[in-house]
């Protein structure tokens, strides 16, 4: 059993890749989780439904299958996508599905009140939304979405399976080469549960940082 | 000859749960009343198995042992790799249910005499299980999905028969990616409407989870 | 032209109607009190008067513009109308001084300066300019409400709406809020508030309003309701309350 150093460097630089495509889908499921979580919330008939159907397939659908759709998929209709664009284009869409949805949880945590009072004092609907609502719901989210952003890391190992290069792939490349899946991936495994842990606490600084007393949980008054 | 491949899918599913459940149940027990020991070794559990990718785990459980010369069939290394898997969510949800049942109905159960198996059993792990079937129920959907992951270990579930499809009848590529959504929608509503019965047919007036119900 | 002008106002929730043709003016400077018994709709018909709900049937006038118009600016019309809520409803993101300066500058486009300045009058003027920086759940429910009444003033309108001021505070803390209301109505400003403090009505209400099961059944002032009510059941609800709650400022 024996697991050559040599193979560090390629593997790290897998990791970059690995870093690359996540913060790429989540910035991507960012944008597209507010717009969804906006339009169901406070759009008409004409944009909810969409909005929900859309996030309702997306949940409903295995995460591969909709990778291979966009990578295979795509070319038998004429389009073709590189790989990492096939990567991040999936697993944004994907993520900003399930980020809608928490954003819409959180959105629905804000005491309605906070609304009345924002219209009250001639606030728009829009101007509202923008600095009463979702200030706190982003507060309110942060749990959720962390735990989004983690799940995001360990599924982009998917991508490995048309041809990047990420952590997983160059893994597998190594392993298979050398005919050490063991040793490969028990390092594989240790090199996602440091990343697991780093953004854990990075995340959870985060949430201190923003923290309001009195928000996020049960707001007591009185 | 897909919705054949599928039924690979839900056994996998449902051994994988099964064990996931036992396993689970296990640890969170471990967690909540093992002392510091074996408490600390149920979370350090927990979080490991939750924190590396499922990919990982099966190419560990599947390529791994054929290293030392030990050959798993994949439907049995998928179903250890996502079990195993699985019961660590499971832990943290049933583990959670558990916290959340007010001191006072342990503290009730002592007073009666009865012994911490007896009140683990009789009060508190009845309580458990209805305060876990929401987040169980998000569990059975995320796994449901997972199963398609197992593809690339070469089990022949709907995915792969989805490929080679694909690799006989390029055009269809779409389509046939499009069909295996379409199943796996069907899956989910479906076990997710079963679980709302049992959550219903389980239910009694007065016992939640504080927050109340937040619907996935 | 009265300040304030209600003319039939309809509300119903499902099949229940709940304000049955509520009218009523109010004039500038003028302190109205509404009382009744709970439930009769007297939250409901301040709602209506600032359309955060908005009647099946009736009309509103703030000075002249008709608020009900399907055309109007409501969102320049609030501006004009401060709400006070019986829950506070202060912005539990931000601190008390942002709470009363945010609508000064992005509802009345104030510089960022100048509505420091005007929040930091109008805490004063309730008597809490040391919780600048604090955040809502910081402070207790008077000083919540108070923090909300300087949100309101902040934004110098015409009249404010008080919908039960004082119903969600312990009752140490009513006092501080009743006497910022008592000296705001005494420096002239017209208020329509909703109420059970009955000492308040007595001392500085113009006119008090009795509502119930969604009309009103009698107004007129204050001596005149406590000491000869027309109405039968006016002078009941009126011996109740003062009997309850006892003599208040």
């Amino acid at each position: 059993m024996a697991f050559d150093l040599a193979w560090l460097p390629q593997l790290t630089q897998g990791l970059v890749l690995t870093l690359q495509i996540t913060t790429a889908c989540i910035a991507m499921g960012i944008v597209l989780g507010i717009l969804l979580a906006l339009g169901r919330v406070y759009g008409n008939r004409l944009i909810s439904t969409p909005c929900s159907i859309y996030i309702q397939i997306l949940r409903g659908t295995p995460l591969l299958v909709q990778l291979l759709m966009v990578y295979y998929g795509l070319p038998s209709w004429g389009i073709y996508p590189s790989a990492f664009i096939s990567g991040v284009l999936a697993l944004g869409l994907n993520t900003g599905a399930y980020q809608a949805e928490y954003l819409r949880g959180a959105i629905q945590a804000v005491n309605p009140g906070q609304l009345m009072a924002a219209r009250a004092i001639g606030m728009s609907l829009p101007q509202a939304i923008r600095y009463i609502v979702l200030p706190q719901a982003f507060r309110i989210v942060i749990p959720a979405w962390s735990n989004e952003l983690i799940l995001m890391v360990k599924y982009s190992s998917i991508v490995f399976s048309i041809t990047l290069l990420d952590l997983m792939g160059v893994g597998k490349r190594i392993a298979a080469r050398n005919f050490r899946y063991f040793e490969v991936f028990v390092v594989v495994a240790l090199f996602y549960l440091a990343l697991v842990f780093i953004i854990s606490q990075l995340l959870r600084m985060l949430e201190q940082r923003v923290r309001i007393p009195g928000l996020g949980e049960q707001a007591e008054q009185r | 000859m897909l919705l054949r491949a599928t039924l690979i899918n839900i056994e996998l599913l449902f051994t994988l749960l099964l064990l996931g459940l036992l396993l689970g149940t296990i640890v969170a027990l471990l967690q909540v009343y093992g002392g510091r020991f074996a408490g600390t070794l149920a979370a350090g559990y927990a979080w490991v198995f939750r924190s590396i990718p499922a990919l990982v785990l099966l190419f560990l459980f599947y390529f791994g042992p054929s290293q030392f010369g030990v050959n798993i069939p994949p439907l049995v290394a998928a179903t250890l790799a996502l079990g195993i898997r699985s019961s660590a969510y499971q832990s943290q949800i049933f583990r959670g249910a558990i916290q959340a049942i007010p001191q006072g109905q342990m503290m009730a159960a002592r007073s009666l005499g009865m012994s911490r198996l007896q009140a683990i059993v009789t009060i508190i792990i009845p309580q458990a299980i209805r305060l876990s079937l929401a987040g169980w129920s998000n569990e059975f959907s995320s796994v449901v999905k997972d199963t398609t992951l197992a593809y690339v270990v070469g089990l022949n579930e709907v995915l792969r028969h989805a490929r080679i499809i694909m690799d006989r009848h390029y055009e269809l590529a779409m389509l046939a990616y499009l069909a295996v959504a379409v199943i796996f929608l069907v899956l989910t509503y479906s076990g997710n409407r079963s679980l709302s019965w049992l959550e219903r047919r389980l239910r009694i007036p007065g016992l939640q989870m504080k927050g109340g119900t937040q619907n996935t | 032209m009265s300040l304030l002008k209600a003319e039939n106002i309809h509300k119903s929730y499902g099949k229940e109607e709940v304000l049955k043709g509520v009218s009523l003016e109010l004039e500038r400077g003028e302190t109205m009190v509404v009382i009744g018994p709970s439930g009769t709709g007297k939250s409901t018909f301040l709602r209506c008067i600032n359309q955060l709900t908005p009647p099946e049937k009736g009309r509103v006038w703030l000075d002249g513009v008709e608020v009900t118009h399907p055309k109007c600016n409501i969102d320049k019309l609030r501006a004009q109308m401060g709400f006070v809520f019986q829950d506070f409803n202060l912005f539990s993101h931000l601190t008390t001084l942002r709470n009363v300066s945010i609508g000064p500058m992005k509802v009345k486009g104030m510089r960022k300066e100048d509505a420091r300045k005007l929040a930091m009058e109008e805490l004063e003027r309730v008597g809490l300019n040391d919780k600048m920086d604090a955040y809502p759940a910081q402070l207790s429910g008077g000083q919540q409400q108070r923090v909300s009444i300087a949100r309101a003033l902040a934004m110098e309108p015409k009249l404010i709406l008080f919908d039960e001021p004082t119903s969600a505070l312990d009752p140490e803390l009513i006092g501080e809020v009743l006497e910022v209301m008592i000296k705001l109505a005494k420096d002239g400003m017209t208020m329509l508030v909703v109420t059970h403090e009955m000492g308040f009505a007595r001392a500085v209400a113009d006119e008090i309003v009795f509502m119930e099961h969604g009309v009103i059944v009698e107004q007129g002032s204050p001596q005149q309701m406590f000491s000869a009510p027309k109405h039968p059941r006016t002078g009941e609800f009126l011996n109740k309350i003062t009997e309850l709650y006892g003599e208040t400022a």
